[in-house]
């Protein structure tokens, strides 16, 4: 800092002007430029500081940011189709028709050979359940009945044709052939994939292993279709017999001739989706584009709301509360201020689940407060109130928790409140209303604002509280995000409520920063 | 807010109407944890004082759900899980986050509001989303279900804490001091040591019991990281709350106030002490 020393005695202006006056530029000790000099101070202070911040900036992005962000990716991310029905994805594009025709049937057939002997069609279909009731056991079904369809026909008609047809030993060969897999490209793909599950799970050559149907499957659609493979024996296939593997799929579950599964395969198929996001918001992806849930679905919105409306209330009534304390507490000499201080910090210090627990025993049909109120004959003892459970509960338990961080800005804004203008609007004739209403009120705003964000960032995000004293109906969007990370597994649509979440608490940090400022926050007092 | 002696009716009736409501509404925010201390010595297995209680009678208190809580494994093993991770987490935040503090400081520092509002937004985001985005990132990596993971969250929920106290009592700090250290010839890790540290002392301790009791508080985020072998008191509380509610909860609770009022003690003294050494007495 002290390393720039000023030649020539005047510390002149930088201007033109300045400059002019001067005999040369000014230079520091060791004849750089001071300007020169300067900045390369600055720019080493910059550093250094930016060195300080680093460890702590690099530990909270990996164990903070990042975190967040997997959740932000999660939110959208949709891989579930497309990597467990990759060949029906890719037919399905071909395919616009309500319930598709044979081919995207046949690709489905050759996925879900594969799926089932990876065990993972079972988890598309619990996934594809939360969007369409009965996803789950037509998947089940069909990856049972793969198995049992009529393909088999295919390898006897083959074998007939010609042994060397069904000799693993060639298959290998002529798979290796780039001409023969280019002329027969739906049996590579099939051979490919059943080559490799029997080696990767059954620990088998498929050089010697006997080819699965569905391998003959495409084969025959393949010369069907008019291919024809160099090396391969001819076989003319326009007298097999054929199996139609839509009228198997259907024959399996009638819902495989339904529209709806398609159209939800045909949502699900790109690897980014929005299908999240509209299920936050209690919409879907109907044939004629996005549209409402049906009535009984509906319950996200309407769970928003109710968090919205709770927050508010419970933000209200810390207002109500810790104003006037907040008053008496600005306006004591200070030894009984600090004194009062205590029963609002204290509180403040004790653990979340005590003050929760406390309430939950007090709160209780057979609890303290309405064995009192019966005690002071204000109820009955059948009358007993349903304090707990409810959403009397939620608020009555919340703003206890929120109401000090309500009481600590506004006596710290309230601090700061000159009496004498108080003194001087009474002075002028005013009443003690209005010397309140029109002179301090005005000036204690800012606390009540910083109050009141802070109060409802923390309300809205609560989760513990709602959890064990909001019963069914005082519970709050959290509660639901827990639910689908814990139990309904449905982490997609979990990340896109949080991800809601976030965003209006994100909303509301920046207007507490601008309006606060985030290094102005006060702890305790 | 004396009361003139000039004072009218309604201003006296009005002026003891409102500190009749200002003790109500303490009283509110005070008597929950009231409430709880004696009803932890009840005799009985009931959350509400019992007709022997009421009369004072001895026999209708005991230490019961205390034997329980200092004896039942089912308590012992949370609350030491609590004393191994919340001290772990709360020396991570301190040495990281008084580190960044002293940084942020400094006189030039750029993109520093962008940085601050990462370093807080721990704080900020709720404990719901944390615990959503670190379920998923640290099962990732494998720290889910880990001791580490837990105490790498908890550390991360403190840093808030600790940045806010610590900078709020650099913002105080003569800087002339540290130049008339360098000026003597002590290095920066010496003039760090011996003459900002001693002086920034009680925001990095009240930044450290911050730190603490958020960690030894916390419930949302290890319920989704931790797994059996890192259940913690707060997360026994929450189970016994939701499913078999025991009154050994209020001997928990009890003891946990207790701490709290150590805690708190311990804050006011800080306090009192950065306020002398800054010169400012209260009163």
């Amino acid at each position: 800092m002290a390393d720039a020393t000023v030649t020539g005695g005047m510390p002149a202006g930088l201007g033109a002007r300045g400059a002019a006056a001067t005999p040369g530029p000014m230079v520091a000790a060791d004849g750089t430029p001071l300007k020169a000099s300067l900045a390369r101070s600055l720019r080493r202070q910059k550093m250094r500081a930016l060195l300080l911040i680093a460890p702590l900036l690099l530990f909270i992005v990996v164990s903070f940011v990042l975190p967040i962000g997997d959740m932000l990716l999660r939110s959208v991310q949709n891989g579930i189709v497309p990597d467990t029905l990759p060949r029906t994805v890719v037919a399905l594009r071909d395919d616009p028709a309500e319930v598709p025709g044979e081919a995207v049937f046949e690709a489905l057939y050759a996925d879900l050979v594969v799926a089932e002997e990876y065990k993972v069609h079972t988890q598309l279909g619990s996934r594809l359940n939360y969007e369409m009731g009965g996803a789950s056991s037509m998947f089940r079904g069909a990856g049972r009945a793969v198995g049992r369809f009529g393909t088999d026909i295919y390898a006897e008609q083959f074998e007939d044709a010609d042994p060397a047809l069904v000799d693993p030993a060639r298959w290998a060969v002529w798979m290796a052939d780039p001409a023969v897999r280019e002329a027969l490209p739906r049996t590579a793909d099939a051979y490919d994939a059943w080559a490799g599950f029997t080696a990767e799970l059954g620990g088998d050559d498929p050089a010697a292993e006997e080819l699965g149907d569905v391998v003959y499957a495409a084969l025959y659609r393949d010369l069907a279709s008019g291919a024809q493979a160099p090396g391969l024996p001819a076989v003319d296939v326009a007298g097999f017999e054929s199996v139609s593997l839509r009228d198997e799929f259907i024959a399996d579950d009638a819902g495989w001739g339904e529209p709806a599964i398609w159209d939800l395969l045909r949502t699900f198929s790109p690897r980014v989706t929005a299908g999240y996001y509209l299920n936050a918001v209690d919409l879907q992806m109907g044939p004629d584009g996005v549209e409402m849930r049906p009535e009984g679905d509906r319950i996200y919105l309407q769970l928003f709301v109710r968090t919205m409306i709770l927050s508010v209330t419970i933000t209200a009534t810390c207002i109500l509360l810790g104003y006037p304390v907040a008053f008496l507490l600005a306006s004591l000499p200070m030894r009984s201020a600090n004194l009062l201080m205590i029963l609002v910090l204290l509180p403040f210090w004790t653990s979340l689940l005590v003050r929760t627990s406390a309430w939950k025993v007090l709160l209780q049909q057979q609890g303290v407060i309405n064995d009192l109120l019966v005690w002071a004959g204000l109820i009955g003892n059948d009358g007993r109130l349903a304090l707990i459970n409810n959403q009397t509960g939620t608020i009555i338990a919340m703003t206890h928790i929120l109401l000090p961080f309500m009481i600590l800005p506004l006596y710290s804004v309230m601090k700061g409140i000159p009496p004498t203008y108080v003194r001087a609007a009474k002075s002028l004739g005013a009443n003690d209303w209005t010397a309140f209403w029109r002179v301090y009120f005005p000036q204690s705003i800012p606390g009540i604002g910083a109050g009141s964000i802070l109060v409802f960032i923390l309300a809205i995000g609560y989760y513990i509280t709602p959890e064990l004293v909001g019963g069914t109906k005082g519970v709050f969007i959290s509660n639901r995000i827990a639910y689908h990370i814990s139990d309904s597994l449905n982490w997609g649509l979990a990340a896109a409520l949080g991800t809601i979440l976030l965003a209006v608490v994100l909303l509301l940090y920046w207007a507490y920063d601008r309006m606060v400022g985030i290094d102005n926050v006060k702890l305790g007092g | 807010m004396a009361l003139p002696s000039y004072a009218s009716t309604g201003q006296r009736v009005w002026h003891y109407a409102f500190r009749v409501i200002c003790g109500l509404i303490l009283f509110y925010l005070i008597a929950p944890l009231l409430v709880v201390v004696p009803l932890s010595f009840n005799a009985q297995d009931f959350f509400t004082f019992t007709p022997e209680m009421l009369r004072l009678d001895p026999a209708g208190y005991s230490l019961e759900h205390y034997r329980d809580f200092f004896t039942n494994v089912d308590w012992q093993g949370p609350l030491w899980n609590s004393l191994a991770i919340a001290p772990v987490a709360t020396l991570l935040a301190v040495a990281l986050g008084t580190l960044a503090a002293v940084g942020l400081s400094q006189s030039h520092v750029p993109f520093k509001r962008a940085i601050m509002a990462i370093l807080i937004s721990p704080m900020i985001v709720p404990l719901i989303i944390s615990a959503a985005g670190m379920y998923f990132f640290y099962s990732r990596i494998g720290l889910q279900g880990t001791y580490w993971g837990v105490v790498l969250a908890h550390a991360a929920l403190g840093i808030p804490f600790v940045i806010i106290t610590v900078t709020a009592t650099l913002v105080g700090f003569d800087k002339s001091l540290t130049r008339a250290a360098a000026s003597l010839g002590a290095g920066p890790m010496r003039t760090f040591w011996t003459v900002q540290m001693p002086l920034i002392l009680p925001g990095v301790i009240s930044g450290a019991l911050f730190a603490f009791i958020t960690s030894f508080d916390e419930v949302v985020v290890v319920m989704f990281l931790g797994a059996a072998g890192q259940k913690t008191l707060p997360w026994q509380m929450f189970i016994g709350l939701r499913e078999q509610i025991s009154p050994t909860i209020l001997a928990a609770a009890t003891v946990l106030i207790a701490v709290s009022i150590l805690l708190l003690a311990a804050l006011e003294l800080l306090r009192r002490r950065n306020e002398r050494l800054r010169g400012l007495t209260p009163n």
